[in-house]
């Protein structure tokens, strides 16, 4: 019986690591999302107030 | 839902195997994991197949994630598969078993294909070599799958589903409780197969667009 357990423990707990591993994977590319949104606005105000023509 | 069904069927419906007991019910959920590591590793040598032909670079990386996913089953398979050894024969391994082995040796494989890639600068020739590597390694999972059916002296169990002699398949409620189970685990590996690709080809596209803003 603690066998039977200990193999249904260990595809459970497995899975439960690999959601946690890709909601923090998401987490990453949601930050890095961010910050590129970030550098892309920064780039277009940049261009924005840049003088035309020069 | 099919897994959580399929797992509900195997410890409270399906009856009690009369030589090993309760820790039969591994059965229920080591059997479905390891013919979907078999189903991962086909599918990322066929979309390795589809690369080679068609040259779409997007192949590379289903290939990639699917023989991922397979490694993933397969560490799943071999510890499953211990844990029931340990119960069944005493033993956590042994190396007289040909399935063992050969599941081992198909593990093994598929682990190597990732010391293989990141070893590559990133492009098509990188894509190319995975492809053919991944397509080797799919030639083991009939080797490994038909052990079971061909060797005749060892402890691992023998099939019992879909068997030729009536008399040695499963009954009824066990086969419907595996047949659930392996629905669900399918089901599982396609779910998870999808959310992966799907992170994989956001974290790629951030990547180049990371490149363009620099």
């Amino acid at each position: 019986m603690t066998y039977l357990l200990a193999a249904y423990v260990v595809l459970f707990a497995a899975l439960l690591a690999y959601l946690v591993i890709h909601a923090l994977k998401l987490a990453r590319l949601d930050r890095e999302l961010a910050e590129l949104t970030e550098l892309a606005r920064e780039r277009r105000a940049e261009r924005e107030e840049a003088p035309v023509g020069g | 839902m099919l897994l959580g069904g399929g797992v509900a069927l195997a410890l409270l419906w399906a009856p009690e195997d009369a030589d090993q007991g309760a820790s039969q019910r591994i059965f229920y959920i080591h059997v479905p994991i390891a013919l979907t590591a078999y189903a991962m590793f086909g599918w990322g040598a066929w979309k390795a197949l589809r690369l080679l032909g068609k040259r779409e670079e997007r192949y590379d990386l289903e290939s990639y994630t699917a023989v991922h996913m397979g490694v993933i089953f397969g560490v799943l398979t071999l510890v499953s598969g211990s844990i029931w050894a340990r119960a069944s024969w005493g033993v956590w391994w042994d190396w007289r078993d040909n399935q063992l082995v050969l599941f081992l040796i198909l593990f093994l494989f598929y682990s190597a294909y990732f010391m293989l890639r990141y070893s590559l600068a990133p492009g098509a020739s990188r894509a190319n070599i995975s492809a053919v590597y991944a397509l080797f390694g799919v030639v083991l999972i009939p080797v490994s799958f038909l052990a079971i059916r061909l060797a005749e002296s060892f402890l691992h169990p023998g099939p019992v589903v879909l068997t030729r002699d009536v008399g040695e398949n499963v009954p009824g409620s066990m086969l419907l409780t595996f047949c659930v189970c392996l629905a669900g685990m399918l089901a599982l590996a396609a779910a998870l197969y999808r959310s992966e690709l799907l992170g994989k080809r956001v974290d790629a596209r951030l990547r180049e667009l990371r490149e363009a803003l620099a």
